[in-house]
């Protein structure tokens, strides 16, 4: 395995180079430097990071979601790794809040198949093209998704209370 | 009768029964570490694949994290991962700080060290342990929990729990040394690391016992990476990659130690023998930092002055650490308020766990047990 010599500004500028305003023009410089991606082009994006030999990102580090309820939107953040190389970069793309799509980027990687079934549980993003887009951590018959900002707990479950009075009033 | 003179067709009016057998397994059993459920499909003994079915042990900690504050998580990073709590201590320290931008004093970071690696190798105990239990050898599950309970007493002495630590803190430690724990410490280590040779004798080289790991459930290194295995399960593919050397952390640049990878030793590279052989020998390389981080430890302050109350800029920060399950990835979203406004943690169970789907086509059903051990999953990591 080879260390690359390629940091983050000389990915970013690639990445420029070859899809153009696909990619912001900005780079967040930090331990894994941040680029914004057009929603619609994130499995474009991300097919070319993994196959341009000099970039090879062969790894999805992490995929979070963050429900930005403020600018109604939900940002999805992509943390890439290339083991071939040693480098990284984490791509961002943001997705209008009452209508989450991005495509899926399960077919590039597969273990973006279980985080993306993980955001669309948790944040309600879909993913199209997800070969399975079910729940994951929460029941099949579960309402909503408990980590949008916005996310009412519900007074009982099949008839289970999930209230309980303080043990401090007791 | 004589068992060829049987008429199968005259036995069996319909012919034999071959359809694709579906049963359940979980999500309580005795092997599977935690609470998780696999649907088999099961071809006779053969499975055409495992289906895991996950959260039964979702306890929403990413959504407590944004309840209870910077501070009040610690003890919740404790139940991520709880038989290797200090590492997610570790993580969730190291992410807070990194938003903030804290520099912990060295000698935080040595006790962090020495805390971290004391889990690594009572982790990794456990494992070795379970992995023989599962396949039938029950002896030495003892012997693998003797010396933890070892460890679970110097951990106590440091810092009062044998399980859920809550050790470190935003910005270093809770707590220094206890006295004379370096020697205690060394003690344990001159007891336990000819031990490591006596387990190898006991099972690692036992003909049944390598029969039953080797040339199963093989991992192609490309497969690792694709699955983004981590941990010792990546490195049992052959890929030499630890984040304590190759994304270094902490103090770890001052310590010599070595990565064991995988190598095919006694079947095929990336088979769940060489993953159970990366946990003992890293349990060596864990002893090794040990010792160097007692010799070595300076004097000062265990942790920096960090204010009650914990407001980071806006900003986001991921940072990894190397756990016992490998990579561990924490992802903290600040808004500038004393809760942090999004948390993801991901864990190397998690994708341990996601794999076995596509691992599991065409091994034999007694067979996903040995699966389950040798990628040491830790079902409330898979779930959070």
């Amino acid at each position: 395995m080879s260390r690359s010599t390629m940091d983050a500004a000389d990915i970013h500028r690639r990445l420029r180079e070859r899809l153009g305003n696909l990619v912001s023009a900005e780079l967040k410089v930090a331990s894994w430097s941040l680029c914004d991606v057009k929603p619609q082009s994130v499995a474009e994006v991300c097919r070319f990071l993994r196959d341009e030999p000099e970039l090879a990102f062969d790894c999805l580090s992490n995929l979070s979601a963050v429900d930005r309820k403020g600018e109604d939107t939900i940002e999805v953040y992509y943390h890439l790794f290339s083991y071939k190389h040693r480098h990284r970069i984490a791509l961002r793309a943001a997705t209008p809040r009452p209508d989450p799509v991005l495509p899926t980027v399960s077919h590039i990687w597969p273990i973006a198949n279980w985080l993306e079934r993980e955001a669309f549980d948790l944040l309600g993003v879909r993913f199209a093209g997800h070969p399975d887009l079910r729940r994951l951590l929460m029941p099949e018959d579960w309402v909503g998704h408990p980590l949008r900002k916005d996310f009412v707990e519900p007074e009982e479950y099949h008839g289970i209370s999930t209230r309980r009075e303080s043990l401090l009033k007791l | 009768m004589n068992a060829i003179d049987i008429d199968v067709e005259r036995e069996t009016p319909a012919g034999l029964e071959t359809e694709e057998m579906t049963l359940n397994m979980g999500p309580q059993h005795p092997s599977t570490h935690g609470v998780l459920r696999f649907v088999v499909k099961a071809d006779g003994e053969v499975m055409r694949r495992a289906i895991p079915d996950i959260g039964y042990l979702h306890r929403s900690i990413e959504k407590i994290a944004e309840k209870v504050g910077y501070h009040g998580f610690m003890p919740y990073t404790d139940r991520v991962d709880y038989v290797s709590a200090m590492q997610c201590n570790q993580g969730w320290a190291m992410a807070c700080e990194a938003l903030a931008g804290i520099q912990v004093p060295r000698r935080g970071e040595y006790c962090r060290v020495i805390a971290a690696e004391l889990g690594r190798i009572a982790s990794h105990l456990l494992s070795v342990g379970a992995t023989g239990m599962d396949i039938g050898a029950m002896t030495p599950f003892t012997h693998a929990l003797r010396e933890r309970e070892r460890i679970n007493d110097l951990l106590e002495e440091l810092c009062g729990a044998r399980l859920t630590f809550n050790y470190m803190r935003i910005g270093g430690c809770a707590w220094d040394l206890p006295p004379g724990f370096a020697r205690r410490v060394l003690t344990f280590l001159d007891r336990f690391e000819p031990l490591i040779d006596e387990y190898n004798e006991l099972i690692s080289f036992n003909k049944i016992y390598v029969e039953r790991l080797a040339n199963v459930a093989v991992i192609p290194p490309e497969m690792a990476i694709a699955y983004n295995l981590v941990g010792p399960n990546l490195r049992g593919s052959g890929i030499k990659y630890d984040v304590r050397k190759d994304d270094p952390y902490s103090v770890y640049p001052e310590f010599e130690f070595d990565v064991p990878v995988g190598t095919g030793e006694r079947g095929t590279l990336g088979d769940s023998y060489d993953r159970y052989m990366v946990r003992i020998r890293e349990m060596k390389e864990s002893c090794r930092i040990v010792r160097q981080a007692i010799e070595g430890i300076p004097e000062g302050p265990v942790i920096a002055k960090v204010p009650r109350t914990f407001k980071p800029p806006p900003g986001e920060a991921y940072v990894r650490v190397e756990g016992s399950r490998g990579d561990m990835g924490w992802f903290v979203v600040s808004d500038g308020t004393a809760f942090p406004y999004r948390v993801h943690i991901r864990t190397g169970s998690f994708a341990a766990m996601a794999i076995i789907e596509e691992l599991s086509k065409g091994l034999m059903i007694a067979d996903l047990v040995a699966v389950i051990a040798s990628l040491d999953i830790v079902a409330p990591e898979v779930d959070r």
